[in-house]
């Protein structure tokens, strides 16, 4: 299983990526997107640099959780309105490769969204981030992750539902209550006029991945069925 | 139908004897006065929310892996009377906090996890108002509370981890705190008419959705004849 898994799950990251690739309309419109918020953000506090090291990390935060409430709508939705799913369920013996796939596709697109906008942020809100890039990458990593993992596993919910666009938000943000707390705490000691890692909250949030991860592939077979 | 509406009265005795210790046998608290009666409501509703949402996680796991109508049943009608109790414990709250904290919110832990769990079951009533297909419906909405259910202890460690700066709880909160043993006892006796009262509610609601659940058999079977 473990060989056979692996594979399918990159030949099927390989279609995500180039289909992305092709448009690119998801990765614009979500970088778009995140701007919009961070100008209209500076409007509702003073946007000094000190103000911006209290208030930056959860404005990146919030900016990249509702960016990714609507990246990961047309996730599954596109399967369904092309009808593809069934023959994608097909093709691979083990279905969780499908969700492997697309939650990997989505971790990478969010996190390059991400990295896009960071400079912007610094340059906005005059908070220097490269002394502490690697550390900033690895919660990006994690953040995403896990808003990925429980991401696509409702985007595969919502896809059925009615008013999908507006029940996916609904669905996905409560959820992500615990990844929002602890990436903005290490984001925000990264910030610091002394930047520090937070290694609790590191941890928090791999906790976090590794338990949507399992409970993903506990129940990823049911999300697919049709 | 007759043993169903012995058990409400029994329920209503219930309910009024917990009225009664709460209000004339528990002694009156030194430093908060009276207005520290209302947690022999609110903890014991705050306990039997959990309760519920706990027998709704088990009815939706129970759904995926038998797929048997019933547990979808219960699944919904456990989220909605957790809902109502979580919901009067989150009114409940406030009251108390105002004339004791000089405040009607604070977001600490327990609070703040509560309202994220009031918040995620509502979204699983929404989720089912949202799916025709009954089947689906229950998959799908059985998924997502199983999601909603793992995510509830991540929601409380997070938020008890960094958002707390607050004195501890009153009750289990370590040394020093404590409750006075005749106000500990009722508070326990107050929690049976809630629990009562849960199994009494999940009942009622459980017979009206398998009532629906067959009218809706019945309607598709008319439809396709």
């Amino acid at each position: 299983m473990g060989l056979g898994l692996l594979s399918n799950t990159l030949v099927l990251l390989g279609k995500e990526l180039r289909t992305e690739l092709r448009s690119r309309e998801l990765l614009t419109t979500t970088v778009i997107f995140i701007l919009l918020v961070m100008v209209l953000f500076s409007f509702t506090f003073d946007p000094s640099s000190s103000e911006a090291r209290r208030f930056g990390a959860g404005l990146l935060w919030l900016a990249f959780l509702f960016a990714a409430s609507l990246m990961l709508q047309p996730c599954f939705l596109r399967e369904q309105t092309n009808d593809t799913l069934s023959a994608l369920r097909l093709a691979v013996s083990d279905p969780f490769a499908i969700l492997l796939a697309k939650l990997a596709a989505n971790t990478l697109f969010l996190l390059a969204t991400e990295l896009l906008m960071l400079p912007v942020f610094a340059v906005l809100y005059n908070v220097p981030v490269f002394p502490v890039f690697g550390q900033l990458l690895l919660v990006f990593f994690l953040g995403s992750l896990g808003v990925s993992v429980a991401g696509t596993a409702l985007s595969a919910i919502s896809a059925q539902a009615r008013m999908r666009e507006l029940l996916l938000p609904l669905l996905l943000l409560p959820l992500l209550t615990p990844v929002l707390v602890a990436s903005t705490q290490v984001t925000a000691g990264l910030l610091d006029v002394q930047p520090f890692v937070q290694w609790k909250g590191v941890g928090f949030l791999a906790v976090f991945d590794l338990v949507f991860l399992t409970a993903l592939w506990l129940f990823g077979e049911y999300l697919l069925e049709e | 139908m007759k043993k169903q509406a012995a058990y409400a009265a029994f329920v209503v005795l219930l309910l009024a004897a917990a009225a009664y210790a709460a209000f004339f046998i528990a002694p009156t608290d030194a430093r908060q006065g009276v207005v520290y009666r209302i947690i022999f409501l609110h903890v014991p509703c705050a306990e039997t929310g959990l309760l519920s949402f706990f027998v709704c996680f088990v009815g939706n796991v129970a759904y995926v892996l038998k797929r048997d109508a019933k547990w979808d049943w219960l699944g919904v009608s456990a989220a909605e009377v957790g809902l109502a109790f979580t919901t009067a414990c989150l009114v409940t709250g406030p009251i108390w906090a105002k004339p004791v904290w000089g405040i009607w919110w604070t977001w600490d832990a327990r609070l703040t996890s509560t309202a994220v769990l009031w918040l995620l079951y509502v979204a699983y009533l929404l989720l089912r108002s949202l799916i025709e297909e009954p089947e689906r419906r229950a998959l799908l909405s059985a998924l997502f509370g199983i999601f909603a259910f793992i995510d509830v202890p991540l929601v409380f460690g997070s938020i008890r981890w960094w958002r707390t700066q607050h004195p501890q709880p009153v009750i289990m909160g370590g040394p020093g705190s404590g409750l006075d043993p005749t106000m500990k006892a009722v508070l326990f006796f107050c929690w049976a008419p809630m629990l009562a009262l849960m199994v009494l509610l999940m009942q009622s609601r459980y017979r009206l959705e398998a009532m629906r659940g067959d009218l809706d058999v019945v309607r598709r079977e008319m439809e396709t004849a």
